[in-house]
């Protein structure tokens, strides 16, 4: 009886957004009259950053510092519709929305900016700063804050933009499955490291190596705590957690935290995440999807260092002590 | 955490001024101080609480119920009954036209599983709510039940959900969505190897620190606003309006601040039924499932079956790939008719593969209904594909994941759902997980690249 090592691979893709497409949002941006932006929506966060998101892409867009962004979302009565926050899509369909809407507004921004300085719109640009400059003549500028008042009060222009997102709905072929499910794939590859004990069948994993390509991270803070959350969840998934812990049969579900089990924060594994960045063609700022994908490489890759480490294969979820021990009581009596 | 910038430097563009920075989040000061508002700090003077009398039985027939000792407990306001609700047999996925009406907000006649709703009691405290549930008296007559995918989908099977028909979900591909392309027979035929192996999973909990539920407030204009933690705003707006056969514009929903959802806020169980207790009694309403209830009546994960038959060569192509996947719907449909469709669009995998054979069926049992979760129509799948890919390397005696390598997807290939790939990137990443991890692999596979030229 010993303590075995092993480690194991997986190498997964994921679609961004709902299968097969058809899935609108919409997203309304406007500014104060002293040059503020508000993003107006319907989508829903999660607790996983999609307002804060939301703003930075608006703030990219318009030319202004994030600060200057304020996101009201999810209430029925003032946001445009939005399918929901799942599937991956928050980002990337609200944010091409957010961009569509901002571009809408920062072209009466500099409209009016042009009418100020009595130059060409298209010969301004924005300093990131909360300026317009003219360029090749940056002496020659005027504030966004004076931009809005001019709007409001003197010129009356309404700085604002509605943005919608659609991908077309796809129909799958009835005899041959042609198809589009989706129109980007974020990517990961996981290297697991796991600690077997013969004798309870106990596994530990002692780290998690997790390469995620993701498009492009807009915030890498909140990509960081997503993918370290899924990576998480995934070791949870394949180790732990089940409602039918002799599915199919329906006995002995767990009803609350002491009988449902997930590991706590001393069976955490050494966790890695190294992101690549391969902007999507069709996602804000080249974003995909990584919410849900993050949590998937772990699984097979524990399942497959499990074999690695004792030599058996548990082809069925979750990988518990007991199936373990089963597994090597059958292989010891081969 | 690193970004590793030098992959796809040629494609991306490095001079943005907000997006790439880290920013702090603006909302955490208020989670991690407790200023931030859930849905259930909306609290309303002459609140109800809702609470429901659920099946104690996988399958059976109600013969009938008897709410007179529950009208008559302290506190009791309002039971409700099947017949109070408007619109009662429903499906959330009729918005995108995907079909039948399958499922009781409170059930009618039968109950299909254990955990099932039968009768709504409305009270001044959760406790006398709890109390009167306990005293509806329901009459069953319990009927033969089925778990097991595969007892199901054999003839003679107890019928689980009569408004298919079958235990199986009918596509207009027929009894499974099908993905067919190149000759998988004689892909089988001519490899060097066949390996054929079955993966299972359990249901699985989506375990949010906030548990599902709403309070609803009866606005002085015959308007209704439903404070809820739902992942889908309008979706969950439009499904009410439906089941309350009530215009969308009496309804006002808000929400955007949720403790978690996974998948698990999107089925629409708990706003309907709470704004029609608002409506009757004329009073706020909060209705909050417990944890046993989000555990055990709140959707699950589906389980799942994967079989996976694969042809391989002696150098590492795979020739033919066959899946056969099954989908656990449990008792109605929800959102797995999509999640097993969503299946079919994703095998065989990342991997460029010849001969292709794909059915995915969702399945019928007297079970919890399972929906959305994370990873949805995907997760299991992808377990199932990289565990079997681990296993054609050792059969041939390759090394995994150069065996990986071998087969992954690369710009221009044609996916089996016949598109072309476009934007992959899995060969970088086995790349870059190879130094990190110190996994060597042969110098060829670290000169790969996605791109393809011309692609």
């Amino acid at each position: 009886m010993a303590i075995r090592r092993g480690r194991g691979v997986a190498a997964i893709n994921y679609p961004t957004g709902m299968n097969l497409g058809g899935d609108p949002t919409q997203a309304l941006v406007h500014s104060t009259p002293t040059g503020n932006f508000m993003v107006t929506l319907s989508s829903v966060d999660l607790g996983q950053g999609m307002k804060q998101i939301m703003a930075q892409i608006c703030a990219e867009t318009i030319g202004v510092p994030t600060d200057r962004v304020v996101v009201d979302t999810a209430d029925t009565d003032t946001g445009p519709h939005c399918m929901g926050t799942f599937a991956s899509r928050g980002t990337h369909r609200a944010g091409n929305a957010v961009i569509q809407a901002a571009r809408e507004a920062r072209q009466v921004m500099l409209e009016v900016a042009a009418e100020e300085l009595e130059v060409n719109a298209s010969d301004l640009e924005t300093d990131g700063q909360g300026n317009i400059l003219v360029k090749g003549a940056p002496q020659k500028s005027i504030s966004i804050f004076d931009v809005a008042l001019s709007a409001h009060f003197k010129r009356g222009r309404s700085i604002s933009g509605r943005g919608m997102f659609l991908i077309p709905r796809s129909y799958p072929e009835k005899e041959t499955g042609a198809m589009k499910p989706s129109t980007c794939y974020a990517h990961a590859c996981t290297v697991a490291e796991v600690e077997v004990d013969d004798e309870t069948g106990e596994v530990t994993v002692l780290t998690v190596k997790n390469v995620f390509e993701i498009g492009r991270a807009l915030n890498p803070k909140m990509v960081e705590q997503q993918l370290v959350g899924g990576s998480w969840m995934g070791i949870s998934h394949a180790l732990y957690e089940t409602t039918e812990p002799y599915y199919p049969n329906r006995d002995h579900g767990g009803t609350d935290f002491n009988q449902y089990l997930m590991p706590g924060p001393g069976d955490l594994a050494e966790t890695e995440i190294i992101v690549l960045e391969r902007p999507s063609a069709d996602g804000p700022y080249g974003a995909k999807g990584p919410g849900e994908m993050c949590a998937n490489p772990q699984i097979p890759a524990v399942a497959n260092a499990v074999f690695d480490a004792v030599g058996v294969r548990i082809d069925t979820l979750p990988i518990t002590p007991e199936r373990i021990l089963r597994a090597l009581k059958a292989q010891a009596a081969n | 955490m690193e970004l590793r910038k030098n992959y796809f430097a040629d494609v991306r563009k490095d001079d943005l001024h907000e997006i790439g920075q880290p920013r702090p989040r603006s909302d955490s000061p208020g989670h991690v101080t407790g200023k931030t508002a859930f849905f259930a700090d909306r609290s309303f003077p002459g609140m109800l609480h809702l609470k429901m009398v659920r099946s104690p039985h996988h399958h059976a027939r109600i013969r009938s119920i008897d709410t007179s000792q529950a009208e008559k407990h302290p506190g009791v306001v309002k039971v409700l009954t099947a017949k109070d609700v408007p619109h009662n047999v429903y499906t959330i996925l009729i918005l995108i036209q995907i079909g039948p009406e399958d499922e009781t907000v409170l059930a009618d006649g039968k109950v299909r599983w254990k955990g099932e709703a039968v009768v709504a009691v409305l009270a001044e405290t959760e406790r006398a709510a709890q109390e009167a549930a306990a005293k509806v008296k329901v009459d069953y007559e319990v009927l033969p039940a089925v778990f097991d995918m595969e007892e199901a989908l054999k003839p003679g099977a107890p019928l689980v959900n009569e408004y298919h028909g079958q235990n199986y979900y009918l596509y207009d591909s027929g009894e499974c969505r099908k993905v067919r392309f190149g000759d998988v027979e004689a892909g089988f035929a001519g490899a060097d190897h066949i390996l054929e192996q079955s993966y299972q999973s359990s249901p699985i909990e989506h375990a949010p620190t906030e548990t599902t539920g709403c309070v609803v407030a009866p606005e002085g204009n015959d308007r209704f606003t439903c404070y809820t933690n739902t992942q889908a705003m309008f979706f969950t707006l439009d499904n009410t309006s439906i089941i309350l056969q009530m215009p969308g514009s009496k309804l006002h929903f808000v929400g955007g601040t949720v403790g978690g959802g996974f998948g698990g806020k999107v089925d629409v169980i708990v706003e309907p039924i709470a704004i029609l207790g608002a409506k009757l009694t004329g009073r706020p309403v909060c209705f909050v499932y417990s944890r046993e209830e989000e555990m055990q009546i709140s959707s699950p994960r589906a389980a799942e079956k994967v079989v996976i038959k694969d042809g391989v060569m002696k150098d590492g192509r795979i020739v033919a790939r066959k899946v056969t996947g099954y989908t656990d719907a449990g008792a109605y449909s929800r959102h797995s008719p999509y999640g097993a469709q969503k299946g079919a669009g994703h095998y065989p995998g990342p991997y460029t593969i010849p001969n292709v054979w794909i059915d995915t069926y969702c399945v019928y049992t007297n079970r919890t209904p399972s929906s959305a979760m994370r990873g949805f129509g995907v997760t299991i799948g992808d377990f199932a594909l990289e565990v079997q890919m681990d296993k054609l390397a050792r059969l041939i005696g390759m090394d995994p994941l150069e065996f990986r390598f071998v087969n992954a997807y690369r710009d221009g290939d044609m996916k089996a759902h016949r598109q072309p790939t476009e934007g992959a990137a899995l060969i970088e990443c086995m790349q870059e997980a190879s130094r990190a991890a110190n996994w060597p692999v042969a110098e060829k596979y670290m000169a790969m690249s996605s791109y393809r030229k011309g692609a």
